[in-house]
């Protein structure tokens, strides 16, 4: 018998990394929130790999901490391992990665959920959105009980009808033999969701005690650890780290695993949903890219207090005696003793073209979804979808505008109108080649970014918000005055530019002019600018960008207001595209689909003619002064 | 103001009148008249008084391009409600380019079909009234013109620059894999080999440009039928002015029963030559289909070569072709001068009148030169029809090319101030775009597709 059980105002579905941040953020903005997990030892669990960052998701993970969201935080606290990459290559690009310890970075996240007001964690399975005239009310559980709500948000992961294949073994599981959720699909279709089904795949993990470090590369974290939170800037985060270890597979490895391949799930026809590019199994790389010769294997620690290692590269569906033949052909791992095996994983999610960018439904008021059951793929891409459909349920409650970041304020922007505007056929990584404004959109400037916003919609606290506000006022002071302070042809200032083999001067030029040469820093001037005032680092490093890249800088800027003024020009959800006259049919069918909110998002959907774009600021400019009239 | 760019194009039908006008429409347009006019009277045409003409030439870098003159219109009191220049020119084809190329040059986009209204119409110059007609001209006019810009480019041409845009492409996609897989094992691309490839592309780039003039990247020129009887010389004469043989030549008539196009530029004057299957009753059927074909060539030709044989008199057959193409402009060509002349005008009474008429032998090799000064003569009087949009798609592409040569350029001068790859990577990725205009494809998942087939990357 059904019975009812609570209120409140949002349900999260799924406690991962998706569902954490979106219950943190409407429990924080003081919405009575139900966070579901279908097991409570699983928060913020890291099915895959361990490790948070990377390129472009170390930029998410900074937005997301902008905005004032957990996983910054959590990782700077639970990591075994950090490492700015790229630091060969301009500002733009940096990017920190950390290994985590996962348990305790699910211990830790778990903490937090558990510890905020307005936040009940619970077990259980949700098998259904009840709903009334296409608006949700709330859903049931296995259990038969009923939890009312006004949003509700699905972070549901890999679980919906999940099935994991190894070899000829499959079994009806989600990720790490955690139950999977068999209901919830159909329960979706009922709605009139699109429903997709797609595929990813884990490696095994081996025992450290039985891998023999000696013969391959320790590859260590910075000495120097840089937070991923801003807020943990000018604190001491660091500890002792756990290096990873390099090694390679070789010829031996490859006649394995091709003598094995009418054994592979992927290649018997066995498993039909769609994998992504960017993360082949090793059977696929073989097959795809015959003529290398050996190919990466990355041993990474899941933990301090684990003996298990992370075997990146090794992603693998073949039958579990071949896994282990294969492995045991790798230098270092010839006596490895496997603790998981590797295994495909196929589940279903939504096709995102449905969604509205705030990430809620366009045909079911009130139901949002966040993180792969939206077709992306990755921790910080999930988690950056949560926080913001937990904002926006927060802001459809409190009958606000949504928060919608586009293209060029963040990669989390370019993330929700990829996915919505132009859909997905396989589960979407982020990466900086997406980002059309990369040079702005950085890592070292999310703050600059989005604080403000965090701070409007109510998820950065006021003491925060003004340490940011003091941070902004400083570095403009500093830029004014290094744009204003000169320097003369005096003998010390010609030799230290003679010292730095820097062009000496004719006559009396800023000090901003010389940290615009290639050759100069903001740092290094510090032997000729006595006067300058005591910064940190985050903000030298600001500084030092904004001078050396002014240029490029003020061309992407540009090309930003050229982008602006189309996303301006906003359309209604209401308009029936076939009412029109003119628009192409491809064209009418798409925008009716898609239901772009302006029309510069109608020029990203493909299929769209810049004629068409024409006809509808035509349309526009005709409805407009029809309504004057 | 609803749009910010400042847009140009040619206003008027090209080549069929004395008159090319180009109008320039937006904030910039008396910035770029003032870098490209050599006003005779008028100190500054950016300051002139509105709604006022002024003589003068338009020159590139100190070479004249041709003498104009220049009416210049300040907003809000014009077609656009924008800042408007209009520049009259002369009508022939090359002029009216020269001078656009020169417009779009220093900083002018080329606008899009329909667009002066549209922005009359975004800007409020037009009554809602007009909304669909404006409209309508978008939709249809976009439709033609993108179609052609894709279907006229010359098959080699597409293949070299689809060439050039891949390497282009490998380029970006070898940096961006080392920025999103730092720790992979692929190769670091060097600066070096950045560099030498970006040399070699905009060398080929700019040997492109300096044949465009010449009209190479043209596919449609003027369409030129070349008829009569069989076995008059057709073929012969096809050959002699590509300067190769490509027709079959041969004594048997009908030998040419497939229309066979040809591509040739005389002193800069585009021409599109079809060679037609002697037109005359016949059973055979396959010379039928060809003979079918011919009537069509001659129905879309804009100009008709019509060739008679000297040494014979005019047959029924001449005559039946010469009432067929009556209304087209023709020229006739009296080949085998060299052999004892047979023929007699007089049959065909006034039709000939004011039709110009060749005395050429083509196995001799004379004549054809006056042939050549003939054609050029008719067509820069403007007395042939030119598709506008064939001139168009020429400017354009052009354009493009410009502008994909002066982003690799960038790339070079980055280069040399050492800066990082995610920097060149904006420049090489403005130089994929034009280029991609030109080939007409889209180009927004084509990188990261590229690196993956490329790469070897996964957990």
């Amino acid at each position: 018998m059904p019975y009812i059980a609570d209120e409140v105002d949002v349900i999260v579905v799924g406690a991962g990394h998706a569902g954490c941040e979106a219950a943190l953020a409407t429990a924080r903005l003081g919405h009575s929130t139900i966070l579901f997990a279908i097991n409570l030892d699983s928060v913020a669990m890291m099915a895959c790999n361990p490790s948070i960052g990377g390129t472009s998701k170390g930029h998410l993970v900074r937005e997301l901490d902008a905005l004032g969201g957990e996983m910054g935080k959590n990782i700077d606290k639970t990591y075994l391992q950090i490492k700015m990459l790229n630091t060969s290559k301009g500002p733009a690009v940096h990017s920190l990665r950390a290994q985590a310890d996962k348990k305790r970075y699910s211990e830790e996240m778990t903490k937090i959920v558990t510890n905020t007001p307005n936040l009940k964690l619970k077990q259980g399975e949700v098998v259904q959105i009840l709903s009334e005239n296409s608006k949700v009310t709330g859903v049931r559980t296995a259990t038969d009980s009923i939890y009312k709500a006004k949003c509700i948000i699905l972070a549901t992961g890999t679980y919906l009808k999940s099935i994991c294949i190894t070899g000829d073994y499959t079994v009806n599981s989600g990720p790490c033999g955690l139950q999977s959720a068999n209901y919830l699909t159909d329960s979706l279709i009922d709605l009139g969701i699109e429903i997709y089904r797609f595929k990813t795949g884990t490696p095994c993990r081996i025992d450290k005690n039985t891998i023999d470090f000696s013969k391959i590369d320790m590859h260590p974290g910075d000495e120097k650890v840089i937070p991923f939170s801003f807020e943990n800037y000018g604190k001491v985060i660091s500890r002792e780290q756990l290096p990873c270890h390099l090694t390679y597979t070789n010829a031996n490895t490859h006649k394995v695993i091709l003598d094995n391949l009418n054994r592979s799930p992927l290649y018997n026809g066995s498993i039909a949903g769609v994998g992504p590019r960017y993360c082949p199994s090793i059977e696929t790389k073989l097959v795809r890219f015959q003529d290398k010769e050996r190919h990466q294997i990355f041993l990474e620690p899941e933990g301090e207090n684990s003996n298990e290692i992370y075997v990146q590269g090794m992603s693998s569906s073949l039958p579990e005696d071949v896994q282990i033949d294969m492995l045991r052909t790798v230098s270092g791992l010839e006596n490895c003793e496997v603790t998981r095996i590797g295994y495909a994983i196929e589940y279903d999610c939504i096709n995102p073209t449905q969604l509205k960018l705030s990430l809620e439904l366009k045909n079911v008021e009130g139901l949002f979804t966040a993180g792969q059951i939206n077709g992306s793929s990755g921790y910080e891409e999930a988690a950056a979808q949560g926080i913001i459909a937990g904002i926006n349920a927060a802001m459809k409650i409190e009958n606000k505008d949504p928060l919608i970041l586009d293209r060029s304020d963040a990669y989390i922007g370019v993330l929700i109108d990829d996915l919505v505007t132009k859909g997905t056929e396989e589960p979407y990584r982020m990466m900086t080649s997406r980002a059309e404004y990369r040079l702005l959109l950085r890592q070292d400037n999310a703050d600059m970014r989005l604080l403000e916003k965090g701070h409007d919609v109510g998820l950065i606290p006021e003491d925060r918000y003004q340490r940011f506000l003091h941070k902004k006022q400083v570095i403009a002071q500093e830029v004014d005055r290094l744009e204003t302070t000169h320097v003369g042809t005096k003998p010390e200032i010609q030799d230290f530019l003679k010292a730095n083999n820097s062009v000496e001067l004719v006559s009396g030029i800023t000090l901003s002019s010389l940290i615009r040469r290639p050759e100069l820093t903001y740092e290094m001037l510090a032997l000729i600018d006595k006067e300058r005032p005591d910064l940190t680092e985050d903000i030298v490093d600001q500084i030092n960008i904004f001078f050396k890249y002014e240029g490029y800088v003020q061309k992407q800027k540009e090309q930003v207001d050229h982008f602006k003024k189309l996303e301006r020009k906003l359309l209604s959800i209401e308009i029936d595209y076939s009412k029109i006259p003119s628009l192409r049919t491809e064209a009418i069918q798409k925008l009716n689909e898609i239901k772009p909110t302006s029309v510069g998002q109608a020029s990203r959907i493909s299929g769209v003619s810049p004629a068409d774009i024409s006809v509808l600021l035509i349309y526009l400019e005709q409805v407009k002064r029809m309504a004057k009239q | 103001m609803e749009n910010s760019l400042t847009v140009a194009a040619i206003s008027t039908p090209v080549g069929s009148g004395g008159i090319s006008i180009i109008r320039i429409s937006g904030e910039n347009a008396f910035t770029i008249i003032k870098k490209i006019f050599v006003p005779k009277h008028t100190k500054d045409i950016s300051e002139a008084k509105s709604h006022t003409i002024h003589f003068g030439i338009i020159a590139d870098e100190g070479k004249t391009i041709d003498e104009v003159l220049v009416s210049v219109m300040k907003k809000p009191n014009t077609y656009t409600k924008e800042d408007i220049v209009e520049i009259n020119c002369h009508g022939g084809i090359i002029p009216t380019q020269r001078v656009l190329d020169a417009v779009l040059k220093y900083g002018a986009d080329l606008a899009e079909p329909g667009e002066f209204t549209k922005r009359a119409f975004l800007n409020g110059r037009l009554d809602l009234s007009q909304a669909e007609s404006v409209i309508d001209l978008i939709t249809a006019k976009t439709d033609l013109s993108r179609q052609s810009a894709v279907n006229q480019l010359e098959g080699s041409l597409s293949h070299k620059i689809s060439a050039l845009k891949n390497s282009v492409a490998d380029l970006l996609s070898h940096i961006e894999v080392n920025i999103d897989y730092p720790e992979y094992d692929i190769e670091q691309l060097s600066i070096d080999t950045i560099e030498t490839t970006v040399i070699q592309i905009n060398t080929e780039i700019k040997s492109l440009l300096t044949t465009s003039d010449t009209g190479k990247i043209i596919r449609e020129g003027i369409s030129t039928a070349i008829v009569g009887k069989p076995n008059v010389g057709k073929s012969s004469l096809l050959n002699a002015l590509i300067g190769e043989q490509r027709a079959i030549v041969t004594d048997i008539p009908g030998t040419t029963r497939d229309l066979i196009e040809e591509y040739v530029n005389l002193h800069g004057i585009p021409l599109k030559l079809v060679d037609t299957a002697g037109i005359r009753e016949t059973e055979d059927v396959v010379e039928k289909i060809g003979v079918d074909l011919s009537r069509r060539a001659i129905d879309s030709a804009e100009l008709i070569l019509f060739i008679l044989d000297n040494s014979s008199p005019i047959s029924d057959e001449d005559i039946s072709i010469l009432e067929r193409i009556k209304d087209k402009k023709h020229i006739i060509i009296l080949n085998k001068s060299d052999l004892p002349e047979a023929i007699d005008f007089s049959i065909l009474g006034d039709s000939i009148n004011n039709v110009p008429i060749i005395k050429l032998s083509i196995t001799q090799n004379t004549g054809l030169d006056d042939l050549e000064k003939t054609i050029k003569k008719i067509f820069m009087s403007g007395e042939i029809d030119v598709n506008n949009e064939v001139i168009l798609t020429n400017v354009r592409h052009k354009n493009a090319l410009n502008k994909a040569e002066e982003s690799l350029s960038n790339v070079l001068t980055s280069i040399k101030l050492l800066h990082t790859q995610e920097l060149l990577a904006i420049d090489l990725q403005n130089a994929y775009r034009y280029l991609g205009e030109i080939t007409g494809e889209s180009v927004s998942e084509d990188i990261i597709h590229s690196i993956f087939s490329r790469f070897c990357l996964g957990k």
